[in-house]
Formats: structure tokens, C-alpha cells, sequence
């Protein structure tokens, strides 16, 4: 049959990709294993590990991403839900919403929050302030990137969880609990919530793998995050950073594998590019 | 200015209204950090440096060689790897789902394709550097084992070909995802059908296997389009900003108003969003031709 003449061409493209992937890992992997002239040895990791700053940066990436996530379910499971359920005529314009960050780039995105929260907050065509600028307190700073991370997530984490209420009757588990007299907080938080975890899940993670290595909206912002720290030892160091970018590596990896388990190998796709 | 109107007043019946306060907190942060930052940018960008109304931002976005140059090479860098990220993408989509691969290497390639297009940015620059930098693994495989000297032949990772091969690691990886299931939509009885009637696997694939797929893989390439036209941190972290794609000409405006007009930077911001919206609106358009007969 003549199948089996295209089913050459398969392998021939399988390798081709297969080499494209893993050529440039094994590249970063081989030469972060070369710090030392002649000997094959962890030294960059040890070197990368023994960096206060990497665990400081590395830290406040994983507490942002944590904050995002936990922001992000607070924000879009009940509105997901109460479209769901009571609204569907804002569905369309909620999921233009959720579409609108692939329009506005990461470097746009940073590019309009700083215009708007360099400023001094206050009520439009008014003199009267309300907020300092948020760019110039910590604090502020840290919540203004966590929104944005928020924004950036937020095709994924919302498609996630539409996702997941789709495939369980939320209508009926809500006249249950109803029925049981639970309130509607009750409801989302012991009804729903643990009936689309594994959708959750995926979503976390997909959120997790773009905000730890994030750098776009961290450095404009002046935020110390990892990705920042993996940039700035870039320039001064040789091998750490290829030791850094393969532990991210399979960081990205882990992450990635876990959505596949959590969704049954309806593999999600994201980017901080 | 940062009166947007509430989506509230679309509710048609009073009892509809209660409904749309559940969703209110969704819409103000929506407005909080996507409407009015979008805004203020739009606003910036019909300003002069007075603070007067103009259009003329926007008439020298066209005239001004600096940003001309970086939105000729913003789109030739996405366009080379949307094509060239699109045909090998589908070509291993292809392989994966019709053509005869063990089902093992599916899940295999379709769990790679999710880490690679996610894998990207900074680690992704460094490397492309420990790979085909001057010292790079092949670079330095390629001289030893066959004599040939990439950096002499005209390659140099820093510049329009390295970003290209850079980008493809994320970019075919991102149409494997989008087109597996687009080919798992072929119907078996399509094929059964053009078999008995006499074609032969050929004319099956060029006579309707393929112009099914087309609008998916058009739609798909502007989808690759876009997503190496907002990129950003991948370019930076390589050159340090020497790379003048659009996004780099954005970021080194937001650092420092190099263009010495705060409005022309807003007016390229917005270059760059019209440009993407063009692009998501036709991968939508074409994603729903394509769903006519594929689901």
C-alpha cells in the first residue's frame, strides 16, 4: 500500500523534530556540567544553588505565582460559574474579555500599567487623589504585577475552569445543595471547587509555569524575580545560568506532565515568549 | 476618559440586573487592568509633546526609519516562523496522527510540544546560546566532525537567523498542538469513500484531506504570527536589546523615551496591537470556516 511509503516520511519528520527538541537541551545540560576544565561535575549547580539571591528570587517568583493562582480562582470561578448558571448572556463578551491579553502582549500590557499606576490615583476630572501611584511602594509593586500576571493567565485559567464546569452538571449539584440549604459561598467553595479540581489543577500550573520564569513585566516593573536574576547572571557568568535554564527546564517539564495527568492528555499551551 | 460604561446596562429585564452584580467584580478588574491601560495608551498616542491633540504620531510611525526598520523585521522574523514553524509543525502533526507512528510516540511528542511552546524567554535564549553560539555545541560539532564553519558560511545567532531558529522551538511545537486535533477530525469514511471511488491516497490527500485542513492551517500559521510578534523577553535576553524587533524598540522607549516623543511611543504600542488584532480576528474567522467540517 502506499501508506506505507508516507509512513517513512512520519519517521523522517519524527526524528527531524525529535533532534530540533532535544539537541539544544542536551547543549545546555552538556555545558553546564563543564565548569570545571576536564571533569564532568555539578559545580555550576552547587555555585547557582549556594546564591542568596537565586533563593530570594526564586522565592518571591513562587509566592507571585502563588498569589496569582489563588487571585485568579477567587476572580474567575464564580463569575465562570454565575455565567454559567444565571448569565449566559455574558458569555460572549466575557470571553472576548479572557481573549483580549493575546492582543496585548506582555510588553504592552507593562507598557499601559505603568502610564496608568505611575500616576497618583485619583477620581477622573477631579483633583482628589484616592491612592498613591502604586509603582512607588513595594507593596503597590507587588500587587500591580500580580494583576498583570493575572491578565496574562487569564485566557488559560478562564477556558480552564469553563472547561471543567462543562463537564459536571453545575445546575444540579447547585439545586442540591440548595435544597440542603447551603448558602451560595458554601456552594462554590465545598460544591463546586472540589468538582473541577483536576481543571483547576491544570490551570495552576499553566499559570505557574508563565509567572516563575516571567521576565518582561518583572523587569519594567523593577520587581526582583527570578526572571530578572536569570538575565542578570546571563550577562556576568558562563555556566550557572545553562545550570539555571535546565533546572527551569525541567521545572517547565514537571509542570507540563502534571497538567497531562491532571486532564487525561488534553495538554494545554501558554507563553511568556 | 475612564468612564467605561458597566456592561450593566445591556440587562434588558429589571430581575437581569440583580444577575450582572455577580459578575461586576469580573468587568472592574477587567476595566482596572486590561480597558484602562489600553486606553491610556491610545490616548497617549494622539498627543504631542505639548499635550495637544494630533494625529501626526501616527504619520510618522510610517516615516520614521527607526521604527519602519523594526516593524519590517518584527514581521519578517514571525512570518519566517509561522510559515516554516507551520509546515514542520503540521508535518509532525501529521506523522503523529495519520501517519502510521506507533501511538506510544504520540502522547511522546504531543507532552514535548506542551513543555517547548511553554519553554521559552530567558532559559530559552541561553540555550539556543550553548547551542549555536560561537561556542556552541554545534557550532563547534559542525567544524570538528565536517569542516564547516557556520559562523563563517553567514550564520550568527544575534541577528534575523538565529532569532528564527530560536523561535522555532517554540513555534512547531505550537501548531503540533493545534493541528492534532484538526487531522483527528479527518473522518475515516472521507477516506473509505475516495478509495472506492478509485483515488489513490494522493488524490485522497490533495483532493480533500487537504482543502478540509486549509483554513486550519492558515488559521494556525497567523496564530504562529502572533505568537512570535508579541515576543518579547526571548529577543531581549539574546542581543540585550541590540535586535531591533518592534518589541525591543517598545521596551527601550518605556526605559527611556529614546524617540524623544512619549506619544510616538504610544502611537508603535498601538501599531502593535492593531497588527495582533488583525491577526487573532483572522485566526478566528478562518478556526470557524475550518469548523464546518471538521466537528
Amino acid at each position: 500500500m502506499s501508506e506505507r511509503r508516507f509512513s517513512i516520511w512520519s519517521w523522517v519528520w519524527f526524528l527531524l523534530g525529535a533532534v530540533y527538541f532535544l539537541v539544544p537541551l542536551y547543549a545546555t545540560l552538556r555545558h553546564s556540567l563543564r565548569m570545571e576544565r576536564d571533569v564532568i561535575g555539578f559545580k555550576a549547580y552547587v555555585r547557582a544553588f549556594e546564591d542568596q539571591d537565586f533563593w530570594e528570587t526564586f522565592l518571591l517568583s513562587n509566592t507571585l505565582a502563588v498569589a496569582t493562582i489563588v487571585a485568579s480562582v477567587i476572580l474567575i470561578v464564580p463569575t465562570a460559574y454565575w455565567i454559567r448558571l444565571r448569565l449566559p448572556q455574558a458569555r460572549r463578551i466575557t470571553e472576548f474579555i479572557t481573549l483580549l491579553p493575546f492582543v496585548i502582549p506582555a510588553i504592552i500590557l507593562v507598557f499601559g500599567l505603568i502610564r496608568t499606576y505611575s500616576v497618583p490615583i485619583g477620581i477622573p476630572f477631579t483633583a482628589i487623589e484616592l491612592l498613591q501611584p502604586l509603582t512607588t511602594s513595594k507593596l503597590g509593586t507587588y500587587a500591580l504585577i500580580t494583576a498583570g500576571y493575572m491578565v496574562l493567565a487569564m485566557p488559560y485559567m478562564y477556558r480552564s475552569v469553563d472547561t471543567g464546569m462543562r463537564t459536571v452538571d453545575i445546575r444540579t449539584l447547585t439545586e442540591a445543595a440548595q435544597s440542603l440549604g447551603a448558602g451560595w459561598f458554601t456552594i462554590v467553595t465545598q460544591v463546586i471547587l472540589p468538582n473541577i479540581r483536576s481543571a483547576l489543577l491544570s490551570g495552576a500550573l499553566l499559570t505557574f509555569a508563565i509567572v516563575v520564569g516571567e521576565v518582561t513585566l518583572a523587569s519594567f516593573l523593577g520587581v526582583d524575580a527570578f526572571g530578572p536574576y536569570l538575565f542578570l547572571i546571563g550577562q556576568h557568568r558562563a555556566y550557572e545560568p545553562a545550570a539555571l535554564s535546565f533546572v527551569t527546564f525541567l521545572l517547565t517539564w514537571l509542570a507540563m506532565g502534571l497538567i497531562q495527568l491532571a486532564t487525561g492528555g488534553q495538554g494545554q499551551t501558554a507563553g511568556a515568549h | 476618559m475612564a468612564q467605561t460604561s458597566l456592561p450593566l446596562t445591556k440587562a434588558k429585564e429589571p430581575s437581569n440586573l440583580k444577575n450582572w452584580f455577580g459578575v461586576t467584580p469580573f468587568f472592574l478588574f477587567a476595566i482596572l487592568f486590561i480597558v484602562l491601560p489600553s486606553l491610556y495608551l491610545v490616548q497617549g498616542s494622539f498627543l504631542n509633546a505639548e499635550g495637544e491633540f494630533t494625529f501626526q504620531n501616527y504619520i510618522d510611525l510610517f516615516t520614521t526609519p527607526l521604527i519602519v526598520e523594526a516593524y519590517k523585521l518584527s514581521i519578517q522574523v514571525s512570518a519566517a516562523t509561522a510559515i516554516g514553524g507551520g509546515i514542520f509543525g503540521f508535518l509532525l502533526a501529521y506523522a503523529i496522527t495519520v501517519g502510521g507512528l506507533p501511538r506510544q510516540l504520540r502522547s511522546a511528542l504531543i507532552t514535548f510540544s506542551g513543555v517547548a511552546s511553554n519553554f521559552a524567554g530567558v532559559p530559552l535564549a541561553f540555550a539556543f546560546i550553548a547551542t549555536l553560539g560561537r561556542r556552541g555545541f554545534v557550532t563547534l560539532y559542525l567544524i570538528e566532525q565536517f569542516g564547516i564553519d557556520l559562523y563563517k558560511s553567514g550564520f550568527d545567532l544575534y541577528t534575523f537567523w538565529g532569532l528564527t531558529a530560536i523561535y522555532m522551538f517554540f513555534q512547531f511545537p505550537l501548531m503540533v498542538l493545534v493541528m492534532v486535533p484538526a487531522l483527528d477530525g479527518l473522518k475515516r469514511e472521507w477516506r473509505e469513500a475516495a478509495e472506492n471511488l478509485g483515488a489513490t491516497y494522493f488524490q485522497y490527500w490533495a483532493r480533500i484531506a487537504f482543502p478540509i485542513l486549509l483554513p486550519s492551517i492558515l488559521g494556525s500559521m497567523i496564530l504562529l504570527f502572533g505568537n512570535a510578534f508579541g515576543a518579547y523577553a526571548t529577543a531581549y535576553a539574546l542581543t540585550g536589546g541590540r535586535l531591533g524587533i518592534i518589541t525591543i524598540q517598545i521596551g527601550a522607549q518605556i526605559r527611556g523615551d529614546v524617540l524623544h516623543n512619549p506619544g510616538l511611543g504610544y502611537a508603535m504600542a498601538m501599531g502593535m496591537v492593531i497588527i495582533m488584532a488583525v491577526s487573532l480576528a483572522g485566526y478566528s474567522w478562518l478556526q470557524k470556516v475550518s469548523e464546518r467540517w471538521l466537528r
